[in-house]
C-alpha cells in the first residue's frame, strides 16, 4: 500500500559524532525536560542525559554555561533552488545555511527549473542529496505537471520513492476542483497537500501589503483577503474530503480565524507561519529595501500580533522559513522590479528567538515544540529529542551571542535578507544533524 | 560635507522647503533680464537621465541648470545601454565615473532613486519615481500657491481631484500642502483611491460635494492606459467627465484651479478651463524653473541660510 511508504530524508556521509556537552539548560518539548543537565553523544547517539555526568577519557567537552540545548529544528518549506537556480542556492549551500540556523532536516519545495513532477527528477535529486546535503534534507513534489495547474503528478509513484508531501508552492492551484482531486489523491498516499492560499486576480500588480503603508509609497497593494478567501475556499475542500491540508505562509488574522474555526470542526488542516511575519510588519517597508518584499508579503501589526498569539496557541502548527534565495544581482533592483523571497533559514530561531522569547512572549518550550516537535510530525519523520538512545539531532544556542549576517557569515548563496547587516543577539553555535556535527563555528 | 538627496518630501524639513522658495523667489528677477544666466553654478556637472518620458520635468531641469552655468548631460532610456539591458545600478556606476554634482532621475518604479543615491557619490534629486514621489512638483506646486495666496498657505482650502492612486504627484504634494498647514480633500473614484489614504492626514470623498469651498481645485490627468481591458478603474471616460469632470459650472468665480500637466481635455478638465488665464497652470509651469534653479543650488551650496546669493 502507498501509503506505508516512509517519508525519505537524504544526506551526505559524515564521521558520528562523539562529544560531550556540560552544563547547558536543556529543553526538551518531547520529554517535557527543562533543566540544566549534561549530554553525552556517543556514536551519533545520545548516551546519556544527567545532572552532573562523568565526562567519558579523551571525550571531545563542549562547556556551555548560559547556552540552551534544544532538538534541532525541522524545516517544511525551502527554496533550494536546485536544479535550475544554482547562481542563488544548492543543495550544499542551502543546507549549509540550514545547518548554521540548527535545523536538522529540511524539506526543499519543488519550483525547480525544471519542476520536481516525476520520479525520475526526484532520483536524482536524492543522489545529490546524498553526496552534497549537510543536513538530512527531503523533498516535496509538485502537485501537478510542471506546476501548470492542469494534469496531477503520479503521487503514489513519488510517495514510493519518498516524497515528504506534495506543493506547487509559489503558484496557486487554478482552482478548487485540482485541490480537491489532489486532496483525494493525497488520502491515498498518506502525504498532505500543502497549498499557497492567494487569489492572483486580487494581487496582480501589488508587491506589498495593502494599507496604509502602501497608499503613501504608492505600491500596490496585495490585499489581506486575496489570502483569507483562498483559505477559506481550500478548508471547505479538505473538510469536505476530509483530507490532509496544510495552509503554507499563513499572515493574516482573518486566516487565522477561518482555520480556528476549520480546526475546532475537526478538518485535518496544519497550518506554519514565516519567521518574517512574526516579528516584522508593512510599516517596516518605509525603506523600500528589496529584502523586505516577499510574498505573502509583511502584513499589519495587528495581522502580525495575531499570528503570535496563533503560534502560541497552537493555530499555527508550525514554523517554517520560506527560505528563498535570491542571487544579489536579483536584488539589487528598485523594490517595485525585485523578486519576491527571503531566505530565513540562517536568521529564523534568532529572530524568533529575540523578539519572541526574550520579550516573554513565547516560551521556548513551545518555540522549538513549533519549529521542531510539530514539523517533524507533519512530515512523518521522527521528532528530534534530547533522550537516551535516539540519533542526535541538537543545537546548542548561545543567546547572547551577537554577530551579523554578512558576506563573512553568511552560508547561503545569497543575501537576500530582511537581517543582512544588521547586529543579532542569539545565534546557534553548535548543530549535530543525524548524528554529525554539521555546524561548529568555534572550531 | 555629507551629500543631499532629494529622494521624497519627507526629506525636507519646513524650513528647508522655506528656503527653497525664498531662494527661488530671488531667482525671478534673474528670468525677466536679456541674458538669463547667472555663473552660480559654472563648473559644476549635472546629470539627468529619464527612464519615463517628460515634458516639462526634463526640459525644466536642464533650462535650471543652464541658467546657472553648470554643465549638463541628459540621457533618456531609449538610445542608452538601458535598452541594452544595462541594470539600473550599472547605469549609475557608470555616469558617476564622470563625478556629476547631481544626478537628476525619473524612474517608473518606486525606490530607484534612492537605489541609486546609494551607488553614487553624487546628489541624487528624485524628477518622479513611480507612483511615489515627485517632490519638485510639489515643490513648483507650492511656490506657485505662495505667488498667487502670499507666503502663508496655512488653513488654506486644497481639493486634488483625479486619479489619486497612480499619482506620484498626489503623494508629494499631500506631503507638502500638510507640511504648510493646508487642509487637503481628495476626490476620486474609489477605485482610484488607495484604502486607508486618509492614514495622511487628508479628507477622502468620492463626488464633488462642497467643492465650492475649496480655494484650489488641483487636477490629476486621468491616464487612457487605466481604460486597458479588465483594469476596471472607470467604466468609461465620457462617465468620469461627466461626474468628477471640472467644467465652467463647477468652478466658482475667484477660486484657482492647478494641474500638473499634461492634461486630458474634455476628461478631467474642460477646454474652456483649461484655456481660462484665470487658473494657474501656465503658473506651474513657469515656476518649475525657478524653483528647480534653486533646488539644484540648494543641493550644491547646502540648506544653511548663512550661504547668500552670488551672481
Amino acid at each position: 500500500m502507498a501509503g506505508s511508504a516512509t517519508q525519505r530524508l537524504w544526506c551526505s556521509r559524515a564521521a558520528k559524532a562523539d562529544l560531550f556537552i556540560r552544563g547547558a539548560r536543556v529543553i526538551d518539548p518531547v520529554s517535557g525536560r527543562d533543566e540544566v543537565l549534561d549530554v553525552l553523544v556517543a556514536k551519533g547517539k545520545i548516551g546519556a542525559v544527567g545532572a552532573g555526568l562523568e565526562a567519558p577519557e579523551g571525550i571531545h567537552v563542549r562547556e556551555a554555561d548560559g547556552c540552551l540545548l534544544i532538538p534541532g529544528l525541522v524545516d517544511l518549506h525551502a527554496h533550494l533552488r536546485e536544479p535550475g537556480g544554482e547562481e542563488a542556492e544548492e543543495i550544499a549551500t542551502g543546507t549549509a545555511a540550514a545547518a548554521a540556523g540548527g535545523y536538522v532536516a529540511v524539506f526543499a519545495m519543488a519550483n525547480t527549473d525544471p519542476v520536481i513532477d516525476n520520479a525520475g527528477l526526484l532520483e536524482g535529486l536524492a543522489q545529490r542529496a546524498r553526496s552534497e546535503a549537510v543536513v538530512p534534507l527531503g523533498f516535496h513534489a509538485a502537485v501537478t505537471v510542471g506546476q501548470k495547474g492542469e494534469r496531477l503528478t503520479e503521487m503514489v509513484e513519488l510517495s514510493e520513492y519518498g516524497v515528504a508531501a506534495f506543493s506547487d508552492d509559489g503558484v496557486p492551484l487554478p482552482d478548487a476542483n485540482t485541490l480537491r482531486r489532489a486532496l483525494q489523491y493525497a488520502s491515498v498516499t498518506g502525504r498532505h497537500i500543502a497549498v499557497h492560499a492567494e487569489d492572483r486576480s486580487l494581487t496582480r500588480g501589488g508587491v506589498m501589503h495593502e494599507g496604509a503603508v502602501s497608499a503613501r509609497l504608492g505600491l500596490g497593494g496585495m490585499p489581506s483577503i486575496a489570502e483569507s478567501m483562498e483559505v477559506e475556499r481550500a478548508l471547505e475542500v479538505a473538510a469536505y474530503e476530509d483530507a490532509r491540508l496544510h495552509l503554507c505562509h499563513i499572515s493574516t488574522a482573518a486566516s487565522l480565524e477561518h482555520l480556528a474555526r476549520a480546526k475546532a470542526a475537526g478538518v485535518p488542516v496544519t497550518a506554519e507561519a514565516c519567521p518574517h511575519h512574526l516579528v516584522l510588519g508593512d510599516e517596516a517597508v518605509v525603506t523600500l529595501d528589496p529584502n523586505l518584499k516577499m510574498n505573502p508579503p509583511l502584513r499589519s501589526e495587528a495581522d502580525r500580533k495575531a499570528l503570535v498569539e496563533a503560534v502560541a496557541d497552537g493555530i499555527v502548527d508550525c514554523v517554517a522559513t520560506d527560505h528563498a534565495p535570491h542571487c544579489p544581482d536579483d536584488k539589487e533592483v528598485p523594490f517595485e522590479e525585485a523578486p519576491f523571497g527571503v531566505t530565513g533559514l540562517e536568521t529564523a530561531l534568532t529572530v524568533l528567538y529575540d523578539s519572541l522569547v526574550r520579550e516573554g512572549r513565547l516560551g521556548m518550550s513551545t518555540l522549538v515544540e513549533r519549529m521542531s516537535t510539530a514539523p517533524a510530525a507533519i512530515a512523518g519523520i521522527p521528532a528530534p529529542s534530547i533522550a537516551e538512545g535516539a540519533d542526535a539531532d541538537l543545537c546548542l544556542f548561545d543567546p547572547d551571542h551577537t554577530w551579523t549576517l554578512d558576506q563573512k557569515t553568511v552560508r547561503s548563496r545569497s543575501w537576500n535578507s530582511p537581517w543582512w547587516g544588521a547586529e543579532l543577539r542569539g545565534r546557534p553555535v553548535l548543530t549535530v544533524a543525524a548524528g554529525r556535527i554539521v555546524w561548529d563555528p568555534g572550531a | 560635507m555629507t551629500k543631499r538627496d532629494l529622494l521624497s518630501m519627507d526629506d525636507l524639513s519646513r524650513d528647508d522647503v522655506d528656503l527653497i522658495l525664498d531662494t527661488a523667489e530671488s531667482f525671478l528677477p534673474i528670468l525677466q533680464r536679456d541674458i538669463k544666466k547667472v555663473p552660480t553654478l559654472r563648473g559644476r556637472t549635472i546629470v539627468s537621465f529619464f527612464y519615463e518620458a517628460s515634458t516639462r520635468t526634463s526640459s525644466s531641469f536642464d533650462l535650471a541648470a543652464k541658467r546657472l552655468s553648470a554643465d549638463t548631460i541628459a540621457l533618456k532610456k531609449s538610445g542608452s545601454a538601458v535598452e541594452k539591458g544595462e541594470s539600473l545600478k550599472d547605469t549609475i556606476l557608470t555616469l558617476s565615473a564622470y563625478a556629476p554634482d547631481i544626478i537628476v532621475m525619473r524612474h517608473p518604479s518606486a525606490g530607484a532613486c534612492r537605489l541609486a543615491a546609494r551607488h553614487t557619490p553624487a546628489s541624487v534629486i528624485n524628477a518622479g519615481d513611480g507612483k511615489f514621489q515627485h517632490p519638485t512638483q510639489c515643490i513648483l506646486d507650492l511656490f506657485t500657491l505662495r505667488q498667487a495666496f502670499g507666503r502663508s498657505l496655512d488653513g488654506l482650502k486644497i481639493s486634488i481631484v483625479g486619479d489619486i492612486l497612480h499619482s506620484r504627484v498626489a503623494r508629494s504634494d499631500i506631503a507638502g500642502f500638510r507640511m504648510m498647514g493646508m487642509d487637503v480633500t481628495l476626490v476620486a473614484p474609489p477605485t482610484m483611491i488607495p484604502r486607508e489614504m486618509a492614514s495622511l492626514g487628508v479628507k477622502v470623498q468620492s463626488d464633488l460635494t462642497g467643492i465650492a469651498k475649496a480655494d484650489v481645485i488641483y487636477l490629476l490627468r486621468i491616464q487612457r492606459e487605466r481604460m486597458a481591458p479588465g483594469a476596471n478603474f472607470l467604466p468609461s471616460l465620457r462617465e468620469y467627465a461627466r461626474v468628477w469632470g471640472i467644467d465652467r459650472s463647477r468652478v466658482r468665480p475667484g477660486q484657482k484651479v492647478m494641474h500638473p500637466g499634461p492634461i486630458n481635455r474634455g476628461v478631467e478638465i474642460s477646454g474652456e478651463i483649461a484655456d481660462d488665464p484665470d487658473t494657474l497652470i501656465l503658473e506651474q509651469v513657469e515656476a518649475g524653473l525657478a524653483t528647480r534653479m534653486a533646488i539644484l543650488y540648494r543641493t550644491i551650496v547646502g540648506y544653511s541660510d548663512s550661504v547668500t546669493e552670488e551672481e
